[in-house]
């Protein structure tokens, strides 16, 4: 069996959301450069009736494959879900859809929830304090 | 379609054509195991004495020496437990390198906790991973048996300074063993000169195939085996002689050795130019090992902002072969344990990327990748978080 499958492949070669937010609403990073990776992501959030949404998000990853195709799938699972849907998406959730990563590669590379988790966060302490 | 450039050689080589059309016969026409008394055994017999010449030729030993193995990895765990076995001292210690070879390092680490070996010491190496005699010499202690350091480095291609090394084993009557397995198709092997006592040797590095290898012993040197069974391999080493792997060692070994200077000057030149042209085009990056004392066919770069096997991974698809730290390594998420003592940061470590250039590797195969490299590195980190803490 090959180390990555297609969907990760195709997530690799062509990540989507992509690049930064210079008016994000929330910023959150995971990992450190000294492991290997380092993902970080940017949030716009809207409201729809009294549902907070997340209606643009963009990441930046320093990493390997499997750490670049996670924080592809994980923007595209987390755009237009409201935010207590987002703080829900596990690692696993992820993994899932990306149809099974190397298992040396779950808890490394698997940190793009993470990074998002803290995002919204980041826009939760930012909004209190306004 | 583009044409695939192969360029991960000290993972493993091509089959050499010459090699390969020695090997068949072996495998279904002279099939007699080379134990058997009748004509099918004799004739195998035969062949393995012929491979067993060439590869004596090539270390300038006697045939009795060479011990044919399953490869490089048996030979060092050879090396390694046979002397341990063997030494008939109360407390045993072993000397040895940071940047040695897994089945050298994890060998030694395995039977220390076994409790076959009392201790061990890793001598350092420079920022060029170079060993240094007089470190080997300190590190001495009168429970010493055996003194392990490698000819030629597989990840950074650093070549050690063997003989002065052999000469202070001699001079305490320690055994020295060297693994060859990445110097063996560039180096001269010659023990004599070399004053190696047991050395490992490789197929599939060298334009042969997988699954042999071989370890030199020197006459006299006290070691026992450590595969038991039959009295194959002047009962040093059990097992049914892997006939086709065997002729094809010693015929790779053969190649070797015919026009090397001419070759590696050839390679060398490859080599210069994809150092010294990823180095222009590429900011922030730097060679990993020695700059002179290196092996022809290896360049290690580390790059800044970026990590490795994504590289490798955009390499591929384009058509090129490439490796971050060692094969052996790029399933564990550890930066190379090389680098690591040769005092590069775990996170340059990362953005480690190695080149291994074959005979057959031309000024074309480089140029291409002299051309994609550079658009890969920008595109990787153009994708990664722009404030990052870069103190290297």
């Amino acid at each position: 069996m090959p180390i990555y499958n297609d969907i990760i492949m195709e997530h690799f070669k062509n990540p989507r959301n992509l690049g930064s937010i210079s008016d994000a609403d929330g910023i959150g990073e995971a990992g450190n450069p000294v492991c290997g990776d380092l993902m970080k992501m940017y949030i716009k959030v809207d409201r729809k009736g009294n549902k907070e949404y997340i209606s643009d998000i963009k990441f930046e990853t320093l990493g390997c494959g499997a750490a670049i195709a996670v924080s592809s799938m994980t923007t595209e699972m987390a755009k237009g879900k409201t935010l207590d849907e987002v703080m829900k998406i596990t690692r696993d959730d992820v993994a899932d859809t990306l149809d099974g990563l190397p298992p040396e590669k779950m808890h490394c590379s698997n940190l793009a929830s993470d990074a998002l988790h803290k995002a919204i966060e980041d826009y939760h302490s930012k909004a209190n304090k306004d | 379609m583009q044409k695939k450039i192969y360029l991960d050689n000290a993972a493993s080589t091509k089959v050499d054509e010459r090699v390969l059309k020695e090997m068949l016969p072996y495998f279904n026409k002279v099939y007699g195991n080379a134990s058997s008394l009748h004509q099918w055994g004799q004739d195998a017999r035969a062949a393995v004495d012929l491979a067993r010449e060439k590869v004596a030729k090539f270390l300038n030993c006697s045939p009795e020496e060479v011990i044919f193995t399953s490869g490089a990895t048996e030979s060092d765990n050879f090396a390694v437990l046979g002397v341990i076995l063997a030494s008939n001292k109360e407390k045993k210690h072993i000397i040895s390198s940071p940047i040695e070879h897994h089945a050298v390092e994890e060998t030694l680490k395995f039977w220390k906790e076994k409790g076959l070996l009392d201790s061990y010491s890793l001598v350092s190496v420079d920022k060029y991973g170079i060993v240094s005699p007089k470190d080997v010499e300190k590190a001495i202690t009168p429970d010493t048996i055996l003194v392990s350091i490698m000819y030629a480095n597989n990840e950074v291609g650093t070549i050690e300074p063997i003989s002065e090394i052999s000469k202070i084993a001699k001079k305490y009557n320690i055994i020295f063993h060297t693994d060859a397995t990445q110097a063996a198709g560039y180096l001269d092997c010659n023990i004599e000169k070399l004053g190696i006592d047991l050395l490992s040797l490789s197929g599939h590095k060298i334009y042969g195939p997988k699954g042999i290898g071989a370890l030199y012993i020197r006459k006299g040197t006290c070691i026992n085996r450590i595969q038991i069974g039959g009295s194959h391999e002047f009962e040093m080493r059990a097992g049914t002689e892997n006939v086709p792997g065997i002729i094809g060692l010693g015929k790779a070994l053969e190649l070797v050795m015919e026009g090397r200077k001419e070759r590696n000057e050839k390679i060398t030149k490859l080599r210069d130019k994809l150092i010294s042209g990823a180095s222009i085009k590429i900011k922030n990056s730097h060679l990993s090992g020695h700059p002179k004392k290196r092996l022809p066919n290896n360049a290690n770069f580390a790059f800044e902002n970026v990590e490795g096997e994504s590289i490798v991974m955009s390499l591929d698809l384009e058509g090129i072969a490439s490796s971050t730290g060692s094969a052996c390594t790029s399933k564990s998420l550890k930066p190379s344990h090389v680098l690591l003592a040769m005092g590069i940061s775990a996170e340059l470590a990362h953005g480690s990327l190695r080149f291994t250039l074959s005979k057959d590797t031309t000024e074309r195969d480089i140029d291409r990748v002299l051309k994609v490299l550079p658009k890969i590195i920008t595109r990787l980190r153009k994708m990664a978080p722009t404030k990052l803490n870069s103190k290297h």
